[in-house]
């Protein structure tokens, strides 16, 4: 499974992209070159070059620093968010197949209800409720992702309760929970799987963007979407300061989507597309 | 396409926007602000502020207060703005006819870019087009609307200045320069569009090539543009009525993200506006107008659907 995931050359990019911000989400602060925190006012905006690689901002810290910190404060975050809100989605959508009949018909015709508002503004909504911080946002954005994924496991949950395994748990009289949890949830999870990893990439994305329109992580954190926030100040002076957590979003998110899709490739042999 | 099949899917249309009103009125009431105090100021007096909870009805139980400002919805009453004393709906009607230009000129490049390139990256498969066309996509799907936005800005208005920055100029006042500045946002929001649409178009492309219609028009001699323009890109296209309509929401986000970074007074920014002035009333017109918008948007894309395809019969 893994070999053939390897074999893709998604899958291995984006396994390549993911082993490096594992790196700096483990080891980060062991890595930065210098104190992420550190004021040096004679080096503001300090260009990319020798002694700050990725330049440094307004305050003289060191970039790349800042960045590779930041790292835990992004996207551990945006992972449980996406496993809290796609494992919630899974077990609504896995429980709304088993069902069936009226009850399906009420949870769908709801789930396609709350879809109308689009995921960030019900981020938005959720996290200026509950308040600002990195918590919050990640609650938000786990909410967010309940309806979608809903959906996405009802329509192959529906497979699974015609199957003969769960026509006989309910002749041996087990109970709705142990069905759902134990019998179907169980043999939806490889389409489950590959739809939260694509998740996860949008998942940093919305978690970034509330960062940035000032609803998620607070100064002086250094998460990268309030790093791009802060230094929007400064374009004119430091583009760099925008580029180096730009990009480092961008290639986790790239990273997400490529494992995503060299896990489809690999689970699906045949499909050539 | 009945007439019983519109009446279920206009009613659904009723439940959608019921369901998000329950759902936005719970949001909002949680809400740590107190109306009151919003109101009144940090410095009323305690005497003041009762009163005024009365008269918004604030110590009523939540189901009542609820009743009351659905039926104020019912009538077109949406409350007024706790900052302006403004009435919100006509703000947010007023903001959203702003972020329409916006939101169509998107979807038009959108098209405009993305069905020549997914078609292209499917008759050359692996070629040169369709490395193209994958990396737009995979980045339009990775690269943030706040990232894309600013790196626009720092290129073209910063660098080369070719574009203005920020700003908005209302379209009959000067069309040349409104639609100067509406350039870089448009560009911004579409980059996701292009991304899922160009997917979508290339592996219906593939389909339908290989459909057994598309091989008997090649066998019965017709030329390969004949057979692309009248019997594939005609199949083709119709599926991607469906995920344009789905990606109103993706839209709406980018919208928010976008006039708020290049100052444009659409709903998005009224609607950050409001959170940041932590103003029910305006919060709350702002999420249902849009999610209106959305539920509009997909009834709309139903009903194209069926009129563009006669083999699907809704009861």
């Amino acid at each position: 499974m893994i070999r053939r995931l390897l074999r893709t050359p998604q899958g291995a990019i984006g396994v390549v992209l993911l082993a490096l911000v594992a790196l700096a989400c483990v080891f980060g602060p062991a890595l930065a070159p210098r104190d992420p925190e550190a004021l040096d006012f004679l080096g503001r905006f300090h260009p990319p070059g020798a002694g700050h690689w990725l330049g440094a901002d307004q305050l003289g810290r060191d970039v790349l620093s800042r960045l590779l910190v930041g790292a835990r404060t992004t996207v551990p975050l945006a992972l449980l968010a996406t496993l809290l809100g796609t494992l919630s989605g899974a077990v609504l959508g896995t429980l709304s197949a088993y069902l069936g009949g009226r009850w399906d018909e009420a949870i769908m015709r709801t789930v396609d209800a709350v879809m109308a508002v689009p995921g960030l503004l019900l981020a938005l909504l959720i996290a200026s409720t509950l308040g600002k911080s990195g918590g919050n946002a990640m609650i938000a954005v786990a909410v967010a992702f309940v309806p979608g994924m809903t959906r996405v496991t009802r329509s192959v949950a529906l497979a699974a309760r015609r199957q003969d395994y769960v026509a006989a748990a309910i002749a041996r009289g087990e109970g709705g929970a142990w069905i759902v949890l134990r019998e179907m949830l169980p043999n939806v999870a490889a389409p489950v799987v590959i739809e939260t990893t694509i998740r996860v990439s949008f998942a940093v994305m919305l978690f970034a963007t509330l960062s940035f329109l000032g609803l998620g992580a607070q100064p002086p954190s250094s998460e990268w979407g309030l790093m791009v926030a802060e230094a929007r100040r400064f374009l004119h002076q430091a583009p760099w300061m925008i580029a180096a957590p730009g990009g480092a979003i961008a290639l986790t998110a790239i990273g997400f989507n490529l494992l995503g899709d060299g896990l489809r490739d690999a689970l699906n042999p045949r499909d050539e597309r | 396409m009945s007439a019983r099949w519109l009446l279920r899917r206009l009613l659904l249309i009723g439940y959608t926007l019921l369901v998000v009103s329950l759902l936005v009125f719970a949001i909002t009431q949680v809400l740590p602000a107190d109306a009151a105090v919003t109101l009144l100021g940090e410095n009323a007096t305690p005497d003041a502020l009762a009163a005024v909870r009365v008269q918004l009805g604030l110590n009523d139980p939540v189901w009542l207060q609820y009743a009351h400002w659905l039926g104020g919805l019912l009538h077109g009453d949406f409350g007024t703005s706790m900052r302006s004393g403004q009435p919100v709906l006509p703000v947010m009607l007023t903001a959203l006819s702003r972020s329409l230009l916006l939101a169509v000129l998107s979807i038009g490049l959108m098209l405009a870019v993305a069905v020549p390139l997914g078609v292209l990256a499917a008759l050359r498969r692996g070629g040169a087009i369709d490395l193209l066309a994958g990396l737009v996509a995979y980045l339009g799907v990775s690269l943030p609307e706040f990232v894309t936005a600013t790196l626009l800005l720092i290129l073209f208005a910063d660098m080369l200045h070719w574009l203005p920055a920020t700003g908005y100029v209302p379209l009959a006042e000067n069309p040349a320069d409104s639609l100067r500045h509406l350039v870089l946002p448009v560009v911004t929001v579409s980059l996701i569009l292009v991304a899922h649409v160009s997917r979508m178009m290339r592996s219906e492309t593939i389909d339908v090539l290989h459909s057994d219609y598309a091989r008997a028009a090649r066998l019965k001699g017709l030329s390969p543009a004949t057979v692309l323009f009248r019997h594939v890109l005609r199949n083709a296209l119709l599926p991607v009525v469906t995920i344009v309509a789905l990606d109103v929401g993706y839209l709406l986000g980018g919208i928010i993200v976008v006039e708020e970074i290049f100052a444009i007074p659409g709903i998005g920014r009224q609607l950050i506006v409001a959170i940041q002035n932590r103003d029910l009333p305006s919060i709350q017109a702002g999420a249902l107008v849009m999610a209106a918008t959305y539920a509009v948007a997909n009834f709309l894309a139903d009903v194209a659907y069926a009129v563009l395809d006669r083999r699907i019969r809704y009861d």
